[in-house]
């Protein structure tokens, strides 16, 4: 698509990305267009579908009224703090299950058993655990993030070139010099990965809780304003909220990439 | 036919001979196979038996764990009352039924997008956009658009069971090899019979993959619309005995759910393995 048009062109390059992007994003405008046209000529009546410039005004006054960046900062912090121990935990966890083998018996079958458990239905245990707070909400996106960083990580170390793990032992590396050294790393696109899953379980199980148990963060913004018939804010909090969950993803992507920048090809 | 059949051992990389040579093996690593399973049953059965006893004992508060064996006599109970049937199969039947217009949606458009250069163009943005944002965010249009009751909670499961898939069949039909596609047009195959017994079948691991990601998100999706909206199901239950402060019945959701999710998840696994018999994946 837009790559193979890039190889021939040697104009200014600035300008050239510029009409890429709008030829590659020119479908949303068309979206965008049957959107209004179909309020407009009353085809769906405004209360479904609200017009383009109403929820933009909703987002405006929202966005300079402060609650929406108050409550995207209540949730962020909450999906972060989940995510990171899960980050941390489950790379940890999934390192020593393919290094030991009695930390892998142990665990294996609990991954085994919780990884297929659709994670949102930990929201009512939660719930009985730790209230409606922030905690609960933390640990769901703990719980649910964890296991998709396990088994990543535990894939990537598992399958380390064992040449690798021989020369390095071979002059004279540690057990834990090896874990730190070369498995980590050669484990990293695969515990990047796992990550990217995680971060996409994290919005999805932010979002959610926050629907079902809140009393603030973006989805209980999001539901509160549907049940009040605020619709055109409605729709301007949701595609925010699809914003954001699509911004992280880029920018983890492009972390990613950086991160992954000594690997040949 | 003699000759063929007494030659066939010999052949260094004849078929037979690569389905015998792992029997002697096999009995070697019976055993460290035997003792891995065993230790990994008394994994769980210790920790089915610190959460009972736990629990009974007051080491766990009952209320934050109930005892494992009323969880299960609830769902025994629920069981002979009928309601654990129907709530498992109707959060099946929302789950499987939404995450398979996500699939014949998804299918066609992801090879339509590999072939095609103005589907191409006009799916790109949409996908490479909606795959990564949260899709869940969306639940409250579609409850605007289609009501409480099962439509919208199926479309909405379609909804995000969809960009999986679509990804995952667009990166697999567009990666193929050129000599498979080559060499068949050679023999005369027309376009049809290319999608069906070349594109497809090249595209099959990546496919199923996809659906292999779409379906746990397809889960996910159904169980937080039952939270939400009611309407009975496992997350309907669980969510007002959440409500009630039942903790048992929390926690015979939860038991419930893990089967379901273990079933579906291992089934999936299975049913790719019977498609993929052919392909090197499944040979080891």
């Amino acid at each position: 698509m837009s790559d193979i048009l890039a190889g021939g062109r040697t104009g200014p390059p600035l300008a050239y990305a510029i009409v890429n992007t709008a030829v590659r994003f020119s479908p949303l405008l068309l979206l965008a267009l049957g959107w209004e046209f179909l309020g407009l000529t009353g085809l769906v009546s405004q209360q479904m579908l609200p017009g383009l410039g109403e929820i933009a005004d909703a987002f405006s006054s929202m966005l300079f009224g402060g609650e929406l960046l108050y409550n995207t900062a209540r949730s962020i912090s909450r999906a972060a703090a989940g995510l990171g121990g899960a980050v941390v935990v489950g790379v940890l966890l999934g390192l020593l299950m393919a290094q030991f083998r009695p930390v892998r018996l142990l665990f294996n079958p609990i991954v085994q058993i919780f990884y297929p458990m659709p994670k949102s239905a930990l929201i009512p245990v939660v719930m009985i655990w730790l209230g409606l707070g922030d905690s609960s909400k933390i640990l769901l996106i703990f719980l649910g993030c964890l296991l998709p960083v396990v088994v990543g990580t535990y894939n990537g170390a598992r399958g380390v070139n064992p040449f690798l793990l021989w020369s390095a032992a071979s002059l004279g590396a540690s057990r834990v010099d090896v874990l730190r050294e070369v498995v980590l790393r050669a484990a990293m696109p695969d515990i990047l990965n796992g990550c990217r899953t995680a971060l996409a379980f994290s919005f999805i199980l932010m979002v959610s809780s926050e629907f079902v148990i809140a009393t603030d963060g973006v989805g209980f913004m999001i539901s509160s304003l549907g049940d009040g018939g605020q619709y055109p804010a409605m729709f301007a909090a949701i595609f925010f909220v699809a914003g954001i969950g699509f911004a992280a993803d880029r920018l983890y992507a492009m972390f990613a990439r950086r991160a992954l920048r000594w690997r040949e090809a | 036919m003699m000759n063929m059949a007494q030659a066939r051992p010999i052949a260094p990389n004849s078929p037979s001979q690569k389905q015998k040579l792992p029997a002697p093996r096999r009995g070697l690593h019976l055993s460290p196979h035997m003792v891995d399973v065993a230790v990994q049953v008394a994994v769980v059965a210790a920790l089915a038996g610190i959460w009972e006893f736990g629990a009974r004992f007051g080491a766990l508060n009952p209320f934050l764990l109930p005892p494992l064996s009323v969880v299960l006599g609830r769902i025994w109970e629920d069981l002979i009352a009928g309601t654990v049937p129907v709530d498992l199969g109707l959060t099946l039947y929302r789950a499987l039924l939404g995450f398979a217009i996500g699939a014949v949606i998804g299918i066609p458009a992801g090879i339509l997008m590999a072939r095609s250069n103005v589907v191409r163009w006009f799916l790109d943005p949409l996908v490479s956009i909606g795959f990564p944002m949260p899709k869940i965010a969306f639940l409250p249009i579609f409850i605007l658009w289609f009501d409480i009751y099962d439509t919208s909670k199926i479309i909405m499961v379609a909804f995000s069971c969809f960009f999986p898939i679509v990804a995952a069949t667009y990166a697999g039909c567009s990666s193929l090899d050129k000599w498979p596609i080559w060499s068949a047009r050679s023999f005369g195959a027309g376009e049809r019979e290319l999608l069906w017994e070349v594109y497809l079948p090249m595209a099959m691991p990546q496919i199923l993959t996809g659906l292999q990601v779409a379906l746990p998100v397809g889960m996910i999706t159904t169980i937080v619309t039952e939270m939400l909206m009611g309407g009975r199901g496992v997350g309907g239950a669980m969510i007002m005995a959440g409500r009630f402060a039942d903790s048992v019945g929390v926690f015979a959701g939860i038991v419930q759910i893990i089967i379901l999710g273990f079933v579906v998840v291992k089934s999936v696994e299975m049913i790719r393995r019977r498609i993929l018999i052919w392909h090197p994946e499944s040979r080891r």
